[in-house]
């Protein structure tokens, strides 16, 4: 193991993390909802009514905008580099829509929100997603 | 209205939120993940960050009888440790480990990269939808 400092920006992750901790806090404080983005998309479908599925929308579409009003204000560019194409980028998609409906919850729900309540059942889900994401990377880039 | 305003806001707050951590970018995701690599911790500081600013003021806000624009706080009622939510979350982590991408970060780059995001979220739904069903079966 090395330590890639070339790349460690500890400083914006932090302040990216306090903000996406502020937008789950104030989920809560305004409408009394979990922010998991899996459960905010899977809440959707299905008999809703339709201001369940409206506030559902209006924050995805937040999450849309966003980055873009950001990239335009601060006229840097939102870097995007592609690890994956082909079949293992789109299996990739359908295998984190499934995990994450069948474990109820990904990185927002279970990590942010879940451990910041302390819930033990995240608390397994963050270790468990955490432990397969690390072996499948080491599988794909040293084995 | 108002809560489909607030909604709007915080759904913004959060994107810019993953934008400023880096999280949109996968190759950085995957630098996180890449603990037997050339690791890049940086990520470790997003959930730090997240998780203490959403701790402090969870306790805070749970003082109130119910939310600001809603009626009632829900809360995940479950406790069990069962084998969905193992399972599943390790299929999860395959699939972020695949590509680099988790939900927030799909949905907060539709439009950033389009052309190879909106076929992903197409996927991931399909994904979403497989699961719920096979959650009906089991319950």
């Amino acid at each position: 193991m090395t330590i890639a400092w070339s790349s460690f920006t500890p400083v914006s992750a932090f302040l990216g993390g306090c903000l996406i901790g502020l937008a789950a806090l104030m989920l809560m404080a305004f409408q009394g909802r979990v922010m998991g983005v899996s459960g905010i998309i899977g809440g959707l479908f299905g008999a809703v009514s339709s201001a369940e599925r409206g506030w559902r929308l209006a924050f995805l579409l937040g999450a849309v905008v966003g980055p873009i009003m950001w990239q335009v204000i601060t006229k840097a560019p939102i870097i995007w580099q592609a690890v994956a194409s082909g079949p293992q980028f789109y299996i990739a998609a359908f295998l984190v829509g499934l995990g994450t409906a069948i474990g109820s919850g990904c990185t927002s729900g279970h990590g942010i929100c879940g451990l910041a309540r302390f819930s033990p059942r995240s608390l397994i889900a963050v270790m468990a997603f955490m432990t397969s994401a690390v072996a499948t990377v080491f599988i794909v880039n040293h084995v | 209205m108002t809560r489909l305003i607030t909604a709007l806001i915080i759904g913004s707050v959060f994107g810019i939120g993953l934008a400023i951590a880096g999280m949109l970018n996968p190759s950085k995701v995957v630098g996180f993940l890449d603990v037997f690599g050339d690791w890049d911790p940086s990520l470790a500081f997003v959930m730090g960050g997240g998780v203490l600013v959403n701790a402090i003021g969870h306790r805070f806000v749970m003082k109130r009888k119910a939310p600001i624009q809603s009626a009632t706080f829900s809360m995940p009622t479950s406790t069990n440790i069962d084998k969905p939510l193992v399972i599943g979350s390790v299929i999860f982590g395959v699939g972020w480990g695949l590509a680099g991408l988790c939900p927030g970060p799909v949905v907060a780059s539709l439009l950033l990269n389009g052309q190879a995001m909106l076929p992903f979220f197409g996927l991931l739904i399909t994904g979403l939808l497989v699961g719920q069903i096979v959650m009906r079966r089991l319950t």
